[in-house]
C-alpha cells in the first residue's frame, strides 16, 4: 500500500516484517526514530521479538551477535560515532559468518563533531566483510532490507549486511513509499533457517582461535561469500521484483546511460538529484547519464566495466574520502577500468551535510570536460590560499 | 513541482507543518516530500521545513532555494532572515504578523498577512501557529484542500486537541478565503 511516511518509520515498519527474533539498540543520539519504532511495536506485541537495550553500540552488536549464533534472526541500526565503537564486532559477525542485518543512516564521523549526512562510516567498514548496499529512496531503504535478509542468510553466502541510507536527507524525509503487507513480506522472506547454531545439547563453537596454518583459509572462504554474492544479489532482487513490481537484480543501475558520454557515478540519494540535473543537461544537448552503484560490498567490478565501456570520461561523486588517498568509490571505478583509456575524475562531495544543488552536479561535468578532476568539490576560498 | 519554505523557530512547529501538508497533498493524489533543514534544533533559533509538491515521483533532493510559496511563522524573523531570497515571480509568501508589513516584499510576489497567533490563543489557547497557517496555505496556494488538511491533523493529533487545531486551521483558511 502506498502511504506516506518518514525514512525511518518506513524502515522500521519494513523490519519489523521481516521477523527479527531478537533487536539490539542503544538508544542514544547517534540513533534513529528506527529503533524507536521497533521498541514501540515490540511493546504493543505488534511483533514478536526480544528488544534488548544495552549500554553501548559494541553492546548492541555483541548482543545481535550472540543470538544469531544462537540461531535467531537478528536487526540493529545505527549510524556515524556508534557504528565506528561497533567495530571490533562488526569483524567478528563476519568471520563467524553470522547473517546480522544492520541498518546504517549514513552519516559523518567527527572530529570535528557534525550530525549531518556523508557514507563515511559504512566506508569505514569496507573491509570488515559485511555486504553493503546503497538506498536511492526510501522505497528503495525499505526494499532492501527484505533483499538484505534473503542474501545474507543464504547458506551459500552466510554474511551480515549493511542497508545504508542516507542520514536525514532519507531518514527524516516524508515521501511515498510502498510497503508490503505481512503476507507479502512472508512470501518473499522465509522463516531464518541457520546452518549451525549455538546449542547446549550439541555444542559447537564459533569464532575461535587460528593459528597461521589456517587463519589464511578462513579469510579466503569471506572472500569467496561475498563474491558469490555478486549471483545472489541479482537473483534475490530479480525475484523481489517479479513479486511486487520494484525489480532490484541489478548491482549497478544505469540512467540515460545509453549514448552518453560522460557518465557520472554515485551511491545513494545523491542519485535522485543527479536524475534530475542530468533530465535538464540532456535538454540542453549534452549526453549525460548516471551510473548509480547499489552494491558496493561486493563491488561489481564486471558490471561497472560493462556499463562504463562506450563512455569518454567518468565523473565519480564520493560522499567520503580515504584521507592520504581518494574517494573510496573512484578507487573501485578506476580499477574495475584498469587497461581502459578512459580518464576517471574523482569529486569529494557533500561532506558532513553540504548541501548538493542540480547546478552542481553540471558543474561537476563541466568540470570533467575541461579534465579537472581528483579534488574536492566546493571548497570555501581560504582553505585554497 | 512547486515548492513550499516554511520560516519558523524552534519549537512552533514548523517541520510538522511540512509533515502534514505534505501528507495532505498525498492524500489529494499528489505526489509530496517534506524534510526539515538539519541542524542542531533549539527552541527560539530560526528553522527551517521544506515541501515539494508534483504530478510525479519526487527525485530531488536539494533544499529548497527558488520557493513558490513561504510560510513564515514569526516575522521578528524578517529582521535577521532575508526569508524571500529566491523566490519565484509570481509567488505567494504567507506571514504570521499582527501588524500591517512594513518591510520590503520583492516584486511579484503576493503577500497574505495573517494575524496567525490571535487565531491561534483563541481557538487552541496556545502561540503555537502551525496549523493556522497551514489552513491560511491551502485558502492561499490551493495545493491542498481543507479536508485533506483536517485529515492529516487528525492522524497527528487526537481528541480535543484536533479538534482544536482544526478550528484554528479553519479560521485561517475561512480568513483568507474571505479577503479574496
Amino acid at each position: 500500500m502506498l502511504e506516506i511516511t518518514e525514512g525511518s518509520h518506513a524502515v522500521a515498519d519494513a523490519v519489523g516484517k521481516c521477523r527479527p527474533q531478537v533487536i539490539a539498540a542503544y538508544p542514544i543520539t547517534p540513533q534513529t526514530h528506527i529503533v524507536e519504532a521497533l521498541a514501540e511495536m515490540v511493546a504493543n506485541c505488534e511483533i514478536d521479538a526480544e528488544y534488548i537495550t544495552v549500554e553501548s553500540e559494541f553492546s548492541a552488536l555483541s548482543a545481535c551477535l550472540g543470538a544469531s549464533a544462537a540461531g535467531s534472526r537478528v536487526y540493529s541500526a545505527t549510524t556515524s560515532q556508534g557504528l565506528a565503537l561497533m567495530f571490533e564486532v562488526c569483524f567478528n559477525c563476519a568471520g563467524m559468518r553470522l547473517p546480522v542485518v544492520m541498518s546504517i543512516v549514513n552519516r559523518a564521523l567527527g572530529a570535528p563533531l557534525s550530525i549531518w549526512n556523508d557514507q563515511q562510516d559504512s566506508i569505514s567498514l569496507r573491509d570488515s566483510g559485511w555486504l553493503q548496499l546503497y538506498a536511492e529512496d526510501n522505497q528503495e531503504a525499505t526494499d532492501l532490507h527484505y533483499l538484505a535478509y534473503r542474501v545474507s542468510e543464504d547458506h551459500s553466502i552466510l554474511l551480515p549486511s549493511f542497508v545504508c541510507f542516507d542520514g536525514f536527507i532519507l531518514s527524516h524525509t516524508y515521501e511515498p513509499v510502498d510497503t508490503l503487507t505481512k503476507e507479502q513480506a512472508d512470501s518473499y522472506l522465509p522463516p531464518f533457517k541457520p546452518f549451525q547454531r549455538l546449542d547446549a545439547a550439541d555444542p559447537i563453537s564459533f569464532g575461535l582461535f587460528a593459528a597461521p596454518d589456517y587463519y589464511m583459509e578462513f579469510r579466503y572462504e569471506i572472500d569467496q561469500a561475498a563474491k558469490k554474492a555478486l549471483s545472489v544479489i541479482p537473483k534475490a532482487g530479480r525475484e523481489f521484483g517479479e513479486l511486487f513490481g520494484r525489480d532490484y537484480s541489478g548491482l549497478v543501475e544505469g540512467y540515460r546511460m545509453d549514448d552518453a558520454d560522460c557518465a557520472l557515478v554515485a551511491m545513494g540519494s545523491i542519485c535522485g538529484t543527479v536524475k534530475d540535473a542530468i533530465d535538464e543537461m540532456r535538454d540542453a544537448g549534452k549526453k549525460v547519464g548516471l551510473l548509480k552503484i547499489r552494491s558496493f560490498r561486493p563491488f561489481p567490478a564486471e558490471e561497472v566495466k560493462k556499463a562504463l565501456s562506450g563512455v569518454s570520461r567518468v565523473a565519480v561523486l564520493d560522499k567520503n574520502i580515504s584521507l592520504g588517498s581518494k574517494g573510496a568509490v573512484a578507487l573501485e571505478i578506476r580499477d574495475a577500468l584498469y587497461g581502459s583509456q578512459t580518464p576517471v575524475y574523482d569529486y569529494i562531495i557533500a561532506l558532513g551535510g553540504r548541501d548538493v544543488r542540480k547546478k552542481d552536479i553540471a558543474r561537476v561535468v563541466s568540470l570533467a570536460e575541461e579534465g579537472k578532476g581528483d579534488l574536492f568539490y566546493g571548497l570555501r576560498d581560504e582553505v585554497l590560499k | 513541482m512547486r515548492e513550499l519554505r516554511i520560516h519558523g523557530r524552534g519549537g512552533q512547529g514548523s517541520v510538522t507543518a511540512a509533515e502534514l501538508i505534505a501528507v495532505a497533498a498525498f492524500e489529494g493524489g499528489m505526489h509530496a516530500q517534506a524534510f526539515p533543514a538539519f541542524g542542531v534544533e533549539r527552541r527560539g533559533a530560526p528553522v527551517q521545513a521544506f515541501v515539494r509538491f508534483d504530478n510525479k515521483k519526487i527525485r530531488l533532493r536539494s533544499q529548497i532555494y527558488e520557493p513558490d510559496y513561504i510560510i513564515v511563522q514569526d516575522s521578528t524573523l524578517i529582521r535577521d532572515v532575508n526569508v524571500f531570497q529566491g523566490m519565484k515571480e509570481g509567488g505567494i509568501a504567507i506571514i504570521n504578523t499582527e501588524k500591517a508589513i512594513s518591510y520590503p516584499v520583492p516584486e511579484g510576489v503576493k503577500v497574505i498577512a495573517i494575524d496567525a497567533t490571535s487565531i491561534a490563543l483563541q481557538k487552541i489557547g496556545l502561540p503555537i501557529t502551525n496549523t493556522a497557517l497551514m489552513g491560511a496555505f491551502a485558502a492561499a496556494s490551493g495545493e491542498i484542500d481543507f479536508a485533506a488538511l483536517e485529515d492529516a491533523v487528525k492522524r497527528r493529533f487526537k481528541g480535543d486537541l484536533a479538534t482544536k487545531n482544526i478550528a484554528a486551521a479553519r479560521a485561517a483558511y475561512d480568513s483568507v478565503k474571505g479577503a479574496a
